[in-house]
């Protein structure tokens, strides 16, 4: 892929509040999913306000591919009203005055007519939530109608669209029903998002970019493998430490129940999910603390997935933990095993293991 | 039976009490709207000033007005001198009157409308392309609708019934200032208090009907913010 596409939203801002600041140079790809991640009060969402120009940043400067809306050095700062974005609040902020085909309306019919590339039934479709036109927002259950404001947020077409925690305000079910849309937006549409969040299911599940910040400032900026696998972060050497692995299906063995799933570092076999067609690309979420390590391949193990790796990086972690990243062939994949069998087993830096799977999960 | 001049009092009154609200309405919305989003220190005495027709006796305001508006007024040099004459016992000064005394029925109405809106509905119809004044129109006056219906009834019926101020500044001249509440002291003080009746009779079932209507609204202005 060509690398200036790579990194065309380009976002350097500075902002002081009495009791906070925010200092952020970060250079993002356009494409994708770039999740913002952070303890609440890390300036996420501030940095979200002043990319929509919602908050002025007194210095600043934020590109989009060609189109700067904010260059504070030459006194230029688009108004919201004039950036093509689409921002999503954390709640849905729907207008209670009108329905939902007004809500979505509002935005659309101020956009010119030849910027319009978003359809208002493709939003509707996208979301789901053709058969609730007619309604008005006080007659939507909470999910619903984040639902309409993410579809609003769309039917403007936007060159970028902004979340900002979208699912934070939901119960755990309505998580549940909005995500595979977010993932199908991701899937279908080819707007580059910015994704605010601090669950870190959702930067497995959506993310394609990884930006850390913390108390304002940027603490990681990378792929999202790569991040998620830096041991030198809190991510990685927290419980839930998780890496994700693209894969795609390469059959399925009914006799069994199972499905075969392939990647650079070998096959892996998953419950059986026959719905999926052979071909199709997955995401695989896999946590650390599923992975164990043994010198030999194991003879005889319950264990299905067993793959060869190297140690690439070795750290110690919290409770007598010691953290491994691993590579099988290039994907990266990280392991939480016990100090003492660490010291057991010699790992270091290019020792060549293999790597027992438990579980995996389709994100 | 209401006799001509009665009904000349009815006409001049809703006549004064319907230009007060509409110049207040036009005056009041932009005040309002600032009052709420400004970020100005000294916007506390701005509020003071505009709440302070609530509890100053109407004769005060209307002292002070018939001093500043009178001939050796700065009010009155400068409208004597712009050929308009002096503005005391005119329509044209009772309406001036009318719009302070009435001012905070609604000034503040709007203003707890428009606080209740708050900024978010703002910041979404921004990055939904839409201008400030184009906000205004699209999403601020139609949330604050209540406001705005509690806004006009206050600030009509508030004027319909002053007294104080009329009769300082207007005095009681048939066709031009006398209006229903004047024209009820005419009747009392002439010893016809049948007259007098209708007229104030018919005050008190306007005013009735008016609150009445305002709170039967009140529920659905609730629900709404």
């Amino acid at each position: 892929m060509d690398t200036r596409l790579q990194t065309c939203i380009q976002a350097r801002f500075q902002l002081d509040f009495p009791d906070f600041s925010l200092q952020t140079d970060l250079q993002l790809p356009a494409r994708g999913v770039t999740v913002l991640f952070g303890p609440s009060g890390c300036g996420k969402t501030t940095l979200l306000r002043c990319i929509a120009g919602l908050e002025r940043a007194p210095v600043g400067f934020f590109q989009v591919r060609e189109t700067v809306w904010q260059d504070s050095s030459r006194h230029c700062f688009l108004p919201p009203y004039r950036r093509p974005l689409g921002y999503v609040f954390q709640e849905p902020s729907l207008f209670e005055h009108l329905n939902v085909r007004g809500n979505l309306a509002f935005g659309q019919k101020r956009v010119p007519v030849h910027e319009r590339r978003v359809a208002m039934e493709q939003a509707l479709d996208l979301l789901g939530i053709g058969h609730l036109l007619e309604r008005m927002p006080q007659h939507l259950s909470g999910g619903e109608k984040q639902r309409v404001a993410i579809a609003r947020a769309l039917a403007v077409s936007p060159q970028l669209l902004l979340l900002d925690e979208p699912l934070a305000a939901l119960d755990l079910p309505r998580r549940q029903e909005i995500l595979p849309f977010l993932a199908r937006l991701h899937q279908e549409l080819d707007i580059p998002m910015l994704y605010v969040t601090h669950s870190p299911q959702e930067v497995t599940r959506l993310g394609d970019h990884l930006v850390i910040l913390e108390q304002g400032r940027v603490v990681a900026s990378g792929n999202l493998q790569e991040t998620l696998t830096r041991l030198d972060l809190p991510l990685a050497q927290s419980r839930q430490a998780s890496t994700v692995l693209s894969v795609s299906v390469c059959g399925h063995e009914t006799a069994y129940q199972l499905t075969e799933v392939c990647f650079a570092g070998g096959r892996l076999q998953l419950p059986l999910r026959e719905t999926i067609a052979t071909g199709t690309a997955l995401r695989l979420r896999i946590y650390a603390r599923d992975v164990s390590l043994t010198l030999q391949p194991p003879q005889q193990t319950s264990i299905l997935n067993v793959l060869p790796a190297t140690i690439t990086h070795l750290a110690t972690g919290e409770e007598g933990q010691t953290i491994v990243k691993l590579s099988l062939g290039g994907a990266l994949l990280l392991a939480h095993v016990t100090r003492k069998s660490a010291d057991v087993l010699g790992l270091q830096p290019g020792l060549p293991v293999f790597a027992q799977i438990k579980a995996t999960a389709i994100l | 039976m209401p006799s001509d001049a009665d009904l000349v009092a009815i006409l001049l009154t809703l006549k004064l009490a319907g230009l007060t609200t509409l110049i207040l309405l036009l005056l009041g919305t932009p005040l309002a709207w600032w009052l709420t989003h400004s970020h100005w220190r000294g916007k506390s005495v701005i509020n003071a000033l505009v709440a302070l027709p609530l509890v100053l006796p109407p004769a005060v305001l209307g002292f002070y007005l018939l001093v500043l508006m009178g001939p050796h007024g700065p009010v009155g040099q400068f409208t004597h001198a712009i050929g308009l004459g002096t503005l005391p016992f005119t329509f044209g000064g009772l309406v001036i009157a009318s719009v302070l005394y009435s001012l905070p029925f609604v000034v503040q109405p709007l203003q707890n409308a428009f606080e209740a809106i708050g900024t978010r509905p703002l910041e979404v119809a921004a990055t939904l392309r839409a201008r400030r004044l184009d906000t205004f129109f699209s999403v601020v006056l139609p949330l604050a609708r209540p406001g705005f219906l509690t806004a006009t009834v206050l600030g009509f019926a508030h004027t319909l019934g002053e007294f104080g101020v009329v009769l300082m500044v207007g005095g009681n001249i048939p066709g031009r200032t006398q209006v229903i509440s004047m024209q009820i002291l005419n009747h009392v003080e002439a010893g016809s208090y049948l007259q007098a009746h209708w007229l104030a009779a018919g005050m008190l079932v306007f005013s009735f009907v008016v609150l009445l209507v305002l709170y039967s609204f009140a529920p659905y202005t609730r629900r709404h913010h």
